[in-house]
């Protein structure tokens, strides 16, 4: 039990993280800490991944001379870096489009908080 | 958000800071195949070192590294030149994007010619992601100021 | 989660099934692959930048189109709203 709560541990901190954006995403009352909880989440994940690709005894990918890059024990796994690398981009995307739309929401309707909205809305 | 104030401190710091952040953006990207980086790091930096005098300057002056209806173009160039470089790979007789068709001059083997083609896109998605994300903000100031 | 933290591999391990030489099915995993023959390929030292833009170099050109297209949002939905006040 106490192996595993410590093999695991770097996966329970980002659970923890994991939890706080859901709750800021669910409960949170204005739309930019809503996005802002979105990013939490999504660097939980990304956290996550790059987490489950550590190695012990295992460098950075990138090719050293004094390390033989047939024995892969040396290198870390490069395919979650990769992968997270492009989930960083498009994270950016989504955030500059999500506070796109937010500065259009204001400029219309003068309020961000989730409630004022529906209510001018209707 | 009416209340505009200028330091000239700031303003002095940060362009004392830009051109090295610049710099080591541009180091981030051509350093990219030796060393951790590549084009999006490289980007993210080059962006940030024109948004923090933007920032700290205000409309004038910020327009002075990279005016305002520069951004689009460099952004339309940067995947031009990620598409063109693997549609020529088509043209010399390969897949999409496979760089080891390219017929580079001075370069036999198949390997270098990718490490050159690799070279070429880094390229590419730095301007591209350095080009939008100046983009973005000119944007979001443009749209803030609504009263 | 805690559940599905039970079914996971310690945290660095080596001997899990993503860092293994070989695959469940006999054939070889592709992380391993891509250290292998990284600098064979490419002769570029930065095996993440070789994958980027090498093995995956469709998806990245997808991503960039991705951060290309939430620029012209941008530019579309914010000039207009501008056009329209004047």
């Amino acid at each position: 039990m106490i192996d595993f709560a410590l093999g695991h541990y770097a996966y329970w901190f980002t659970m923890i993280l994991m939890v706080i954006g859901l709750y800021g995403m669910m409960f949170k009352k204005n739309l930019i800490k809503k996005v802002v909880s979105l990013a939490i989440f999504q660097s939980a994940i990304i956290l996550f991944f790059v987490a489950v690709a550590s190695k012990w005894d295992a460098t950075v990918p990138v090719k050293s001379d004094l390390l033989p890059v047939e024995q892969v024990s040396n290198y870390l796994n490069p395919l979650p870096h990769t992968l997270m690398l492009t989930a960083i981009v498009v994270g950016v995307a989504t955030l500059g489009v999500a506070f796109t739309f937010l500065i259009a929401i204001y400029n219309r309707y003068h309020t961000l908080d989730e409630q004022e909205l529906l209510d001018k809305m209707n | 958000m009416n209340k505009r104030f200028q330091s000239p401190i700031v303003l002095l710091g940060a362009r004392f800071l830009s051109p090295y952040i610049f710099m080591f953006g541009l180091y981030v990207i051509f350093h990219g195949h030796y060393s951790p980086g590549g084009g999006f790091q490289g980007g993210a930096l080059l962006a940030a070192a024109i948004l923090l005098v933007r920032v700290a300057g205000g409309e004038k002056i910020g327009q002075l590294q990279l005016i305002e209806k520069l951004t689009t173009p460099i952004g339309v160039i940067g995947v031009i030149i990620y598409f063109g470089t693997g549609l020529s790979a088509i043209l010399a007789g390969g897949n999409f994007l496979d760089y080891g068709v390219l017929p580079f001059p001075g370069v036999v083997e198949p390997a270098w010619s990718r490490y050159i083609g690799l070279l070429i896109i880094e390229v590419g998605i730095g301007a591209a992601v350095m080009a939008i994300l100046v983009m973005i903000y000119d944007n979001m100031i443009k749209g803030e100021d609504y009263d | 989660m805690v559940y599905a933290a039970t079914d996971l591999p310690n945290r660095a391990d080596n001997n899990s099934a993503m860092h293994a030489e070989i695959s469940p099915n006999g054939g070889p995993v592709i992380g391993n692959y891509f250290i292998q023959n990284a600098y064979k390929d490419a002769k570029t030292p930065n095996i993440v930048t070789v994958i980027l833009g090498d093995y995956r170099g469709i998806d990245t050109f997808g991503e960039q189109l991705v951060i290309f297209t939430a620029g012209l949002v941008g530019i579309l939905v914010l000039r207009k709203s501008k056009k329209l006040k004047k």
